[in-house]
C-alpha cells in the first residue's frame, strides 16, 4: 500500500524528512519564546511577593499534580518507543504505541479536569468571587491567574498533541510509515516531548514552592 | 542577451499557473506558492484600502483647528482602525506574503515552498484574523491606537478590545508559520550549486525578516494573551489599579513592535536591491555588506525597544544604552543606502516605473532614517516625543519607504506575475505623483511637530492650520495616486500586451521562466553556475 509520500518540491524523502524535522524545531523555538514570556512573568511576580507564592502554591493539589506528571513522562516513553518502530518500518506496532500515548495524554486531561473542578469548587478563579485564606490573598489571586494560564495554555497543546497523534496514528495503522518514510512521527513526538518537558517546568513552579520541608 | 543568463535551462511546457484550473475551489484550496501570493495580494490590497479609507477620513478632520466632521471619540477610533490595519494588515504581510510566497521558491530554483499547506493555512488564519479585527473595530469602541497601552486599554475600553486583540492573536499565528515556512525554504530548497552568497539580496532580507517574524511575534501574542486575561479576570498584571505595571506592557510591547518595524521595512530593502542593479545595469555593489546588513538590523533591532520608552520612566542609565544602541542599528541601513548609490554610480540608469519608485524609497527612507537618528538623541526625544514630528518620521519609513517598495514591486514583477505589461507613462506618472503627494503630506509634520503639535488629537491650536491644510492636500493627492495603479494595472490585466520572458533583461532565476510561470515553476531543477547580479561589466 503506497500512498503519494513524497511532495514535489523536494529531492527525495531524505530531504522531505530532514525539512519537515527543521520546521518542527522553529516551530519549538517560536513557543519557547511564546511560553518564556509567561514564564518570565511569573519568574518576575515570584520575585517580588515570595512568600505570597509560597503560600498559595501550597493551595495546589499536589497529589494529582504528581500523578499526572508521571502520567506524562510514561506517555513520552510510549511515544519515542513509537518513534523507534516506524523508524524500524513497523508501522502498524508503532500505531499500537501511539494510541497507547494519546489514552496517557487523555488521562492527564481527566485528572487535570478533576483538579480543576476543585480549584473552582475552592474558589480558586480569579476574580470577584476568588477567596484564599493566606496573609496575602492578593498576590495568591495573581499566583492563580498565572496558574490557570499556564496550565489551560499547557492543556491546549496537549490536546493538540492528543489530536495529532490520533491523526498520525491512523496513518500508522494503514502501514504507510516504512524504513523510508516516517517523518511524520518524528515531527509529532518531537512536539510532545516538547509538551511534556513543558510540564515538567510547570510542575516545579506550581506545585513545589512553599512545600519544602 | 546571452550574458544575462546564469543557467542552462530546458525551454519550459505546460500551463502556466493561472490557467491550471479555474474554478473558485481551485483557487481556495491551492497549495501553489504563486496563487496562495495572488490570495493575498487581494486580501492585503482590501485591508489597505480601508485603512487609506479611515487615513483620508483622519486628515479630512484635521483641515479645521476645531476638527472638520469627527468628535474626539469617533476621531480616536478612527485612528486606531488605521494604525492596526494598517500595521497588521498591511504593512506586515504586504511584501513577504505576496512578493516572498511568489517569488521565493522562484529565485530558490524550487517547485514551491518546504510545507505548501501550512502556506495555505497562513492565508486562512490572516484572512480571518482581519475580519476578526475589522469586527471588533467596527462594531466596539476601541479607541486606545494601535500600541493598546495599559492602564488606558485594560481600564477604559469596552469589550470589544478583547476581540480585537484575539485577531491579532490569529495573526499572530500566520506571521510565525510564515516566517518558519521562509526560513526552512531558505535554508533546505535551494537549487544545486545556490550557494548562500549566490541568494539574490532579496531572500537575505526575506530571510532576515523571517526571523524576525519567528522570534518576535511569539512575545506581542504574549503580551496580549495576558492583557485579554487581566481584562477578562481583572486581576493586575499591567494594570496599575489592581498592582500591575504598566511600564511592563511597554517593554513587552515594544520588545515586539520595534523589531516589527524591521519587519515593515526589510523587505522593501531587498526589493530595491533587486530593482537598482537591473536598471543600472551594474552587479551590485558590495554585495556581502548588503547581505550581512539585514541580518545585522535584524539582531540589533532586538536591542532598542527601549527608544520607544524615553519619556515613560526608565533609568537614565537604560535610556542612554538604548539611545547609543539606536545609533548603532542605524550603520546597517546606512550601508545599504551606499551601496545602493554605489551600484548607480556609473552604471547605464533608465527610469523606468519600478526604478522611479526604488529612487523614491532611496530618498524618503534616508529622509525617514536620518530623522530616526533625531529621536535617538535624549534631548530632542523629549522636546518631540508624542509630536507629529514621531508620525512624520515613521511614515516616512513605513509609507514613503515600505508602501513605494510594494509598489516597486508590483511593477517590477507585474509581467512575471500576470503575464501582461502595463502602460508605462501611466505608471512613471503615477511613480512622480505618489512621491509628490507624500511628501506635501508628510513634510508639513515634520514642522507641526518640530513646532509642538501633539499627535492623536482631533483639534488644535489655529496657529497651525496652516501646514496641516498642506497635509490635508497631499493626502487627497496621495489618494488619487494610488488610485491610479488599480485603475491601469487592472486594465493591463484585459488589454495589455503578452509579456515576454524576461523584459527587463533581469539576471534572477525568476525571469528565466515563462511569464507567467508555470504551475511547476521549472521542468527540470537548475543548476546556477554564476553569482547573481551577473551584469556585464560596463566599457568605459
Amino acid at each position: 500500500m503506497s500512498e503519494h509520500v513524497l511532495e514535489k518540491q523536494f529531492v527525495d524523502l531524505a530531504h522531505q524528512s530532514e525539512t519537515a524535522e527543521l520546521g518542527i524545531w522553529g516551530f519549538i523555538a517560536t513557543e519557547v519564546l511564546f511560553l518564556g514570556g509567561l514564564f518570565a512573568a511569573y519568574g518576575f511576580f515570584r520575585y517580588l511577593h515570595p512568600v505570597g507564592v509560597a503560600a498559595a502554591a501550597s493551595h495546589t493539589d499536589l497529589a494529582i499534580g504528581t500523578v499526572n506528571t508521571i502520567v506524562l513522562l510514561t506517555s513520552s516513553f510510549f511515544m519515542s518507543w513509537s518513534s523507534l518502530a516506524a523508524r524500524d518500518g513497523e508501522s502498524r506496532p508503532a500505531g499500537v504505541l501511539m494510541l497507547i500515548t494519546a489514552a496517557l495524554g487523555i488521562v492527564f486531561l481527566g485528572l487535570k479536569a478533576i483538579e480543576y473542578a476543585e480549584d473552582i469548587h475552592e474558589h480558586l478563579w480569579p476574580g470577584p468571587g476568588f477567596s484564599l485564606s493566606t496573609p496575602d490573598p492578593k498576590s495568591g489571586e495573581v499566583f492563580y491567574f498565572l496558574y490557570w494560564l499556564l496550565t489551560g495554555i499547557h492543556a491546549l497543546h496537549l490536546l493538540v498533541g492528543i489530536g495529532a497523534i490520533l491523526v498520525i496514528a491512523n496513518r500508522a495503522r494503514r502501514g504507510v510509515f516504512t524504513r523510508a518514510y516516517h517523518s511524520p512521527v518524528r515531527v509529532v513526538s518531537l512536539y510532545w516531548h516538547f509538551v511534556d518537558v513543558v510540564w515538567i517546568f510547570l510542575f516545579v513552579l506550581i506545585y513545589l514552592p512553599g512545600r519544602a520541608p | 542577451m546571452s550574458a544575462t543568463t546564469i543557467l542552462e535551462l530546458p525551454p519550459c511546457r505546460g500551463d502556466s499557473y493561472l490557467t491550471d484550473g479555474s474554478t473558485l475551489t481551485s483557487w481556495l484550496l491551492t497549495h501553489d506558492h504563486k496563487r496562495i501570493a495572488i490570495l493575498y495580494c487581494l486580501t492585503i490590497t482590501g485591508f489597505f484600502l480601508i485603512g487609506g479609507a479611515a487615513a483620508a477620513l483622519i486628515r479630512l478632520n484635521l483641515l479645521t483647528p476645531q476638527g472638520l466632521l469627527l468628535d474626539a471619540e469617533t476621531y480616536n477610533r478612527t485612528f486606531t482602525l488605521h494604525g492596526v490595519v494598517m500595521v497588521w494588515l498591511f504593512l506586515v504581510p504586504s511584501i513577504p506574503t505576496t512578493f516572498g510566497n511568489f517569488l521565493l521558491p522562484l529565485m530558490l530554483g524550487a517547485k514551491d515552498l518546504a510545507f505548501p499547506r501550512i502556506n495555505l493555512l497562513s492565508w486562512y488564519l490572516f484572512t480571518a484574523s482581519g475580519l476578526i479585527v475589522l469586527a471588533g473595530l467596527i462594531t466596539g469602541s476601541v479607541d486606545t491606537g494601535w500600541t493598546f497601552y495599559e492602564p488606558l486599554s485594560s481600564g477604559y475600553s469596552s469589550g470589544a478590545l478583547v476581540v480585537v486583540l484575539f485577531g491579532i492573536f490569529v495573526n499572530g499565528f500566520s506571521s510565525i508559520l510564515t516566517g518558519l515556512n521562509f526560513v526552512v525554504s531558505i535554508h533546505r530548497l535551494r537549487a544545486p550549486g545556490l550557494t548562500w552568497y549566490r541568494l539574490p539580496i532579496f531572500c537575505w532580507s526575506t530571510y532576515a525578516t523571517s526571523v524576525i517574524l519567528m522570534l518576535a511575534t511569539p512575545i506581542l501574542a504574549v503580551t496580549l494573551l495576558l492583557v485579554a486575561a487581566e481584562h477578562l479576570w481583572g486581576v493586575g498584571v499591567f494594570d496599575p489599579t489592581h498592582g500591575g505595571d504598566p511600564l511592563l506592557f511597554q517593554h513587552m510591547f515594544w520588545f515586539y513592535s520595534h523589531p516589527a518595524v524591521y519587519i515593515m521595512i526589510l523587505p522593501g530593502m531587498g526589493v530595491v536591491s533587486e530593482i537598482i542593479p537591473t536598471f543600472a545595469r551594474k552587479k551590485i555593489f558590495g554585495y556581502h555588506f548588503i547581505a550581512w546588513s539585514s541580518v545585522a538590523i535584524a539582531v540589533v533591532g532586538f536591542v532598542v525597544w527601549g527608544h520607544h520608552m524615553f519619556v515613560s520612566g526608565e533609568s537614565i542609565y537604560a535610556a542612554l544604552v538604548f539611545s547609543f544602541l539606536s545609533f548603532v542599528v542605524a550603520v546597517p541601513s546606512a550601508i545599504k543606502v551606499f551601496n545602493w548609490l554605489a551600484t548607480l554610480h556609473k552604471g547605464s540608469i533608465s527610469f523606468e516605473a519600478p526604478m522611479l519608485y526604488a529612487l523614491g524609497f532611496i530618498l524618503l527612507f534616508t529622509i525617514g532614517g536620518l530623522t530616526g537618528l533625531f529621536l535617538a538623541t535624549l534631548a530632542f526625544d523629549e522636546h518631540a516625543t508624542a509630536t507629529y514630528f514621531v508620525v512624520a518620521h515613521f511614515h516616512y519609513i513605513m509609507v514613503g519607504g515600505m508602501v513605494s517598495a510594494y509598489f516597486a514591486a508590483l511593477h517590477f514583477w507585474w509581467p512575471k506575475v500576470t503575464g501582461r505589461l502595463y502602460p508605462e507613462s501611466w505608471a512613471r506618472f503615477a511613480a512622480i505623483l505618489i512621491f509628490f503627494g507624500f511628501n506635501l503630506t508628510f513634510f508639513p509634520q515634520f514642522i507641526l511637530g518640530y513646532l509642538g503639535m501633539p499627535r492623536r488629537y482631533a483639534t488644535y491650536p489655529p496657529e497651525f492650520q496652516v501646514w496641516n491644510v498642506f497635509s490635508s492636500a497631499g493626502a487627497s493627492i496621495l489618494a488619487a495616486a494610488y488610485i491610479l495603479p488599480l485603475l491601469y494595472l487592472g486594465w493591463s490585466l484585459v488589454r495589455g500586451e503578452r509579456a515576454p520572458s524576461n523584459p527587463w533583461g533581469a539576471t534572477g532565476l525568476e525571469w528565466q521562466t515563462p511569464s507567467p510561470p508555470p504551475t511547476d515553476n521549472f521542468a527540470r531543477t537548475p543548476r546556477v553556475t554564476r553569482p547573481p547580479y551577473d551584469y556585464p561589466e560596463p566599457t568605459v
